[in-house]
């Protein structure tokens, strides 16, 4: 048919944010190729997502199931699958996420499908599907070509697309059947667990000063918390500081740990990845401290020195205690 | 407890000049310093910690050309008893599907309960290659794994969403798992531990050993091509501050006492 699919993601009882980065994604695709725009619903009490929805999307598809409660790869793909199968769209657009990684590679197995993840763009042009993405860690732009098959998936990455704009008149909503027949035994969900929760929350800081793999070993952590305090700011860093256990998961920022809006967001020693940056979006003004003269921390930047850390810091670290007491 | 454990060689460009090659579909990788994938090396070590454990066997697997020798060697020297390498001309240039077909062709003809992966790989990023595996081996599989508890015919994990975020879930075993970085402290591998496994036997296999003909694997057996690598337009977005380091210090300084936050 011609559809560009878009796979609603929710998680307890909210529609997600990547959601509407699909829908606007989607919808620029399927004006190109004068498709419709179909969102996908899968869950259980979904009647206000899919109202939301509506608003965006040419038509809502809902398949209610208990098992789609919350999300889980195996009864998705299941359902996914066969939706897709029936109805054979141009594309479908999964978001790269922790969803979106779970279930589009064996969906893609299952359907024998071309899949393309973490697309930072996507075009579908007389049915081929090309994509960029990036590539080591970001540094390297691909551009990628699905091969002819019968079935296209590409999943997106989060945060780059515009804020989805409205239809005049809502679309249709249209419930099917779950084709769901007795309970999959293989996955269980057994309970969330929130582990940034900690001593402090460092999204409620205006000045954060955070720092990163760069700073090579714990104990040269408290030249950074001197900057920290001098500035009267709070202590954060990237993921690698806490995968090593040097600071606690609660001062993580970026995709899997705080999103942070503060007035300055000074980065040492960080080079500035997607699930980082992603993070610090909201952030007044951002500066950055790093000896590689191309680390995408660069990027953006609004002040940047490229030097030595442990030349710069402490010596920054003096000249505000100097401007501090008036000299 | 049979635990397989996929691990991969990525050259580390931490401070490397990243140069495309002439083809345009690659980076030119003589001057590259090349390890262990960072998620393998998670994947790798949670594989020996379980089997400390549990006891059994980890055997760990490459596809890759000759050089990939070297991860192997250094999962030998962490504690791995087997290692398979598989290593054809013909597995060139594949994408996460083909190198999975490969991968799952070899892994189907040998004993395992667990199958580890890392969550993606620090070159091509697809964080593809476990989930695939999975779905064609015809067994479950969970991604982005944080922790790992083995009960019997059950593994309990938890799963990183975003946000500081985890689910935790069971699956029924045999299943695949990727790892994500943190869930636990790869051991240190040192020169002399990797030179004591140099005389290890591995298991190189090429795709004929699989099963599989040229067609089916490598660029060939791809779903997907790279058509063209770039480098990200460098646009920075604002000022380098110029001079020596005590002058941009005190540039800095002045920057935040402009806006009036030294109080
Ligand atoms: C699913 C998923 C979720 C993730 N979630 C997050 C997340 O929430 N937060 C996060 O931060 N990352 C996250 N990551 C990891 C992310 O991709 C990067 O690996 C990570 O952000 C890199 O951290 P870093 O910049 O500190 O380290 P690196 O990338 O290693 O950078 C270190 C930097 O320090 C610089 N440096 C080294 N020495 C010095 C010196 N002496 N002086 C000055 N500079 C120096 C180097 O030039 C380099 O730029 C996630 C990844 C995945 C796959």
């Amino acid at each position: 048919m011609n559809e560009i699919l878009v796979l609603a993601e929710h998680r307890r009882g909210e529609l997600r944010e990547i959601t509407f980065d699909l829908i606007a994604r989607g919808r620029q695709l399927a004006e190109k190729a004068g498709a419709e725009l179909v969102a996908v619903v899968l869950g259980r009490g979904t009647d206000g997502f899919c109202a939301t929805l509506a608003q965006y999307a040419d038509r809502v598809l809902v398949v209610e199931d208990d098992a789609l409660r919350d999300f889980n790869s195996e009864p998705y793909q299941a359902v996914l699958a066969q939706l897709i199968s029936e109805r054979q769209p141009l594309l479908t657009l999964i978001g790269h996420t922790a969803c979106g990684l779970d279930l589009a590679p064996s969906l893609a197995v299952q359907l024998d499908a071309a899949l393309v993840t973490d697309c930072l763009e996507v075009e579908i042009d007389g049915g081929k599907l090309t994509a960029v993405r990036p590539a080591y860690g970001g540094r390297v732009r691909a551009s990628l070509q699905a091969r002819e098959a019968t079935h296209r998936i590409a999943t997106i990455q989060a945060g780059n697309a515009p804020s989805p704009r409205a239809r005049d008149s809502a679309g249709e909503i249209v419930k099917l059947q779950s084709p769901l027949a007795e309970e999959m035994a293989y996955k269980k969900l057994l309970e969330y667990v929130d582990t940034a929760a900690g001593e402090i929350d460092i999204s409620q800081s205006e000045i954060i000063v955070s720092v990163g793999r760069g700073i090579g070993d714990p104990k040269n952590i408290t030249l950074v918390e001197d900057l920290a305090n001098a500035l009267g700011g709070v202590l954060a860093c990237s993921r690698p500081v806490v995968d090593k256990k040097w600071l606690p998961k609660a001062r993580q920022v970026g995709i899997s740990g705080k999103t942070v809006h503060p007035k300055l967001y000074l980065a040492i020693g960080i080079s500035g990845a997607f699930q980082h940056v992603t993070a610090i979006k909201g952030a007044g003004m951002v500066v950055a401290i790093n000896k590689d003269p191309k680390a995408p921390i660069f990027r953006v930047a609004d002040y940047g020195i490229v030097g030595d850390l442990f030349a710069v810091v402490p010596t920054l670290k003096e000249k505000i205690a100097r401007a501090k007491a008036g000299k | 407890m049979d635990i397989i454990v996929c691990v991969k060689r990525v050259p580390d460009l931490a401070e490397a000049d990243i140069v495309i090659d002439r083809s345009q579909r690659d980076i030119e990788k003589d001057d590259l310093v090349f390890d262990i994938n960072e998620w393998d090396n998670y994947a790798l070590e949670e594989a020996v910690l379980l089997k400390e454990k549990l006891g059994g066997t980890v055997t760990t697997i490459t596809l890759g050309d000759e050089d990939a020798e070297e991860v192997l060697r250094r999962a030998l020297a962490v504690g791995a008893d087997n290692a398979v390498h598989l290593d054809d001309a013909a597995f060139a240039g594949g994408d996460a599907y083909a190198t999975a077909k490969a991968l799952a062709a070899a892994i189907r003809e040998m004993p395992y309960d667990l199958v580890l992966a890392g969550a993606q790989a620090g070159d091509d990023g697809y964080g593809q290659v476990g989930a695939t595996l999975a779905e064609l081996l015809g067994i479950p599989h969970a991604t982005l794994v944080t922790s790992l508890e083995v009960d019997g015919k059950i593994a309990r994990v938890r799963r990183e969403l975003e946000a500081g975020l985890e689910e935790v879930m069971e699956l029924g075993l045999p299943a695949v798992l990727t790892i994500q970085t943190g869930i636990n402290e790869p051991r240190y591998v040192s020169i002399a531990g990797i030179r004591r496994v140099a005389r290890r036997e591995i298991d190189v296999r090429k795709a004929s050993d699989l099963g599989l003909s040229a067609a089916e694997v490598g660029a060939a057996g791809s779903k997907t091509e790279i058509e063209k690598l770039s480098l990200p337009p460098a646009a920075q977005k604002g000022d380098i501050l110029e001079g020596s380091t005590a002058v941009v210090a005190e540039k800095l300084a002045a920057i935040f006492a402009s806006k009036g936050w030294l109080g």
